[in-house]
């Protein structure tokens, strides 16, 4: 019979092979990450939430009898509710896996969606399990925060093809109860409302695209500075500007 | 010897039925959700069929439906006549049969229903699809499938440990590191980044979890099937023993060490991103010498391509895999993902190394084992090989019509058009998508069929040779 090599033995293929390389992967991918991340401590949804965004206090005075209905007060506590429901329910039905949450810097995608990415804004935790997703059907949703009124977000999510005609993202409608009176209009549930209070969050740490740079975008807003600005941007947009003094637990 | 038969093969007809009913509940969801991206979508307002739910339905069906059941069944029929001894034990197997299919229907449930009725009872969290891709199974039953995947371990280990007397096949290095490697990938991929660590090393761990399944999962126990199958249909040694050690040990060493090529340009530390695209080149040369080890095997019996199904089914499988091993090389390094990240092009390789490689493989597999299992020989030679050309040329152009939508995505993106445009130009492909998926489900219905009138058909005569010359074990 011939002779059996060590790499050939159970035990080495057992040990050195299934645990030890796998062990040596955890620590580079792993292990080391997480110490270098170990400076940036994590922000809990309970520290997020002391911030009440301004968005939530809209959807108070928007859909009043709603809101009152299913989360009362806009406070400290009913916002991080919202925000922990409305994270689930971006995860539930899978919006994660049509949008990412981080913004390359590459392929002009801050000139598009605004400042590239970085560690911090990801130390959260609502971040855990962390939704950088892996494919965009739609566009990235870190800069979200802002960018559509909160009518526009409920709008969008009970039909997406009425908003943008050409749409391919799914409805929603069970993120709307049915009005009393059939010609009313539905107004957002407990999970409508949660979610988007969760999609006007995400980025409202990070300065808005301003002013915008392609002039299709920047229709809303006066376009003057905007082709100078497109030149410098690429090269000022990885470094970090310093955030307004205002809280920003992010970084 | 004791008491129980070598190979259970009841068991190892149930499990590729199991994974064949999944296969083709993957493809039904994978049909509809390509439906939305037509505008099309049939279900549109009912909430437990909402197309993310049924997105999350085909990637996991088709991992922890299909592709566990069907490498498991053959693992139950070549891992004892590799070892010479049984499995563990009869009852845990027929256990663990139940239990995995009880686990992939809860899953189903889950991420069908528990967004909705999660949401009334207030553990929406724990009873929906868990946000870690290709592992949404919810997090209530994640300790039962690491019970299930340890069971399953010492099931196969007890008799590759008991023929460690002799030298070990090819085959059982596959399956031993890979049995382990699942436990371990499980159980950090589905509770590190949920508990422990947010955002940037969070992602990096979930990167490992989604490749390690595909790597340290079904790659080790494709590859270690393909070691036995192969030699045994051939009648014919593997080429060369020395290259089978060099795949087994380059793959050992350099597949864990790709994940976090999932989210280059992220945040995750930048020595990690260089080290995961130096791995994932690494790798790819090294599973090359897997590929020339078989192409040189089949090579010296090339006719029986033709005459074979299996072995065609499973060198189609080894060429797609060798396409796709290139593509890794290409597709990972930095400059392409500006481009291709995020687009068509990534579901497009996904869906040739899923079906196009594994798939084949299992599907070779039943096409050689089903007329043994039920002892009678195939009810028709035309349907399978129908079976076989439709997976083949809609799984070929759906790769490269889902290639193309990701250059004109990416593309379109850089070039800064509004967002709407890239959604316009992605329809003529997604249309031609459609079609192709629609080839490789009419191939399945035609097979799942043929093996449904195969096990119906009368029983043959007496003195009807044997269907097949399996037996032989590779020297
Ligand atoms: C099938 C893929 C898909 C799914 C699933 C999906 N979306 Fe979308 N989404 C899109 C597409 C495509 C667009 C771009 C067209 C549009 O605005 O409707 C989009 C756009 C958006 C926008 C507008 C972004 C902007 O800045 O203009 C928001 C907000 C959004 N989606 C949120 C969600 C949420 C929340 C979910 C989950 C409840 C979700 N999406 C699920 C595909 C999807």
């Amino acid at each position: 019979m011939k002779q059996t090599l060590l790499i050939e033995r159970f035990g080495t293929i057992a040990l050195v092979g299934g645990l030890g390389f796998f062990a040596l992967s955890v620590v580079i991918f792993a292990v080391i990450p997480v110490a270098l991340m170990k400076e940036v401590k994590m922000v809990t949804i309970e520290e997020i939430s002391q911030h009440v965004l301004p968005d939530f206090r809209d959807l108070a005075e928007r859909y009043p009898e709603q809101f009152k209905k299913y989360f009362g007060e806009a406070s400290p506590k009913t916002y991080a509710e919202a925000l922990r429901l409305g994270r689930d329910v971006y995860i539930g039905e899978a919006c994660w896996h049509c949008h990412s949450q981080f913004i390359r810097p590459v392929s002009n995608e801050d000139l598009r969606f605004g400042r590239v990415s970085y560690a911090g804004e990801h130390q959260t935790e609502l971040q855990m399990p962390p939704l950088f997703g892996t494919r965009r059907v739609g566009p990235d949703l870190i800069r979200e925060a802002g960018r559509h009124a909160n009518d526009w977000q409920a709008a969008h999510l009970w039909e997406p093809k009425d908003v943008v005609s050409t749409s391919v993202m799914p409805s929603f409608k069970w993120f709307f109860d049915k009005p009393a009176d059939p010609n009313g209009v539905p107004q957002p549930n407990k999970r409508g409302l949660a979610l988007i209070t969760y999609l006007q969050w995400l980025g409202s740490w990070a300065e808005p695209l301003d002013p915008p740079i392609l002039p299709e975008l920047a229709s809303a807003k006066p376009a003057e500075a905007a082709p100078a600005k497109a030149e410098t941007k690429v090269e000022a947009a990885p470094a970090r500007k310093p955030q307004p003094a205002t809280t920003n637990p992010y970084e | 010897m004791n008491d129980q038969p070598l190979v259970d093969q009841k068991l190892v007809k149930y499990h590729f039925v199991a994974g064949m009913v999944y296969l083709m509940v993957a493809l039904m969801a994978g049909f509809l959700f390509a439906l939305q991206f037509l505008q099309h979508y049939p279900h549109s307002g009912v909430e437990w069929l909402s197309p993310g739910r049924i997105r999350m339905i085909h990637t996991n069906a088709v991992a922890y439906g299909f592709l566990l059941n069907c490498l498991l069944a053959g693992a139950y029929w070549a891992v004892p006549r590799l070892s010479g001894h049984p499995v563990w034990s009869r009852f845990v197997s027929w256990f663990l049969f139940w239990a995995i299919q009880a686990i992939v229907i809860f899953t189903v449930f889950g991420i069908l229903f528990g967004p909705t009725l999660g949401y009334k009872w207030g553990i929406q969290h724990w009873l929906q699809a868990q946000a870690i891709e290709w592992g949404e199974t919810p997090i209530l039953i994640d300790p039962v499938v690491v019970v299930g995947l340890i069971l399953i371990a010492i099931n196969f280990m007890r008799p590759i440990i008991k023929g460690a007397d002799k030298p070990l096949y090819v085959s059982l290095w596959y399956f031993s590191a890979g049995f382990i490697w699942t436990i371990l990938n499980y159980v950090m991929g589905n509770y590190i980044p949920e508990f422990y660590t947010p955002g940037a090393s969070g992602a990096a761990i979930a990167g490992l979890f989604i490749h390690d399944l595909v790597g340290l999962f079904v790659t080790p126990l494709g590859w270690g099937l393909m070691y036995y199958f192969v030699p045994v249909i051939m009648k014919r040694p593997i080429w060369s023993h020395a290259v089978s050690l060099i795949g087994f040990w380059g793959l050992a060493f350099f597949y864990p060490l790709n994940g976090v090529h999932h989210f280059l340009y992220s945040t995750i530390p930048m020595f990690a991103q260089y080290s995961a695209v130096v791995a994932t080149v690494g790798v790819e040369v090294v599973v090359m010498t897997v590929f020339i080890n078989f192409v040189a095997t089949i090579r010296q019996q090339g006719g029986m391509l033709s005459t074979s199904l299996p072995i065609r089914w499973m060198f189609t499988g080894i060429v797609f895999y060798m396409i796709t091993c290139m593509q890794c090389a290409y597709q990972v390094l930095l400059t392409t993902q500006q481009i291709i990240h995020f687009t068509d092009w990534v579901v497009g390789h996904a869906h040739l190394v899923m079906f196009g490689v594994f798939g084949f493989w299992i599907l070779g597999m039943i096409t050689e084992l089903w007329p043994r299992l039920v002892d009678r020989p195939w009810h028709s030679r035309t349907l399978n090989t129908w079976h076989y050309w439709l997976s083949m040329i809609g799984t070929i152009t759906m790769f490269i019509d889902l290639m193309a939508a990701g250059l004109v995505q990416g593309f379109s993106w850089r070039s800064l058009q509004p967002w709407e445009e890239s959604v316009v130009a992605s329809v003529p492909f997604w249309l031609f998508r459609s079609f192709a998926g629609t080839m490789i489900f009419v191939g399945q219905i035609l097979f799942v069929y043929n093996m449904w009138r195969t096990a119906r058909a009368p029983a043959p005569a007496a003195a009807a040779q044997p269907v097949t010359g399996l037996g032989a074990q590779p020297a």
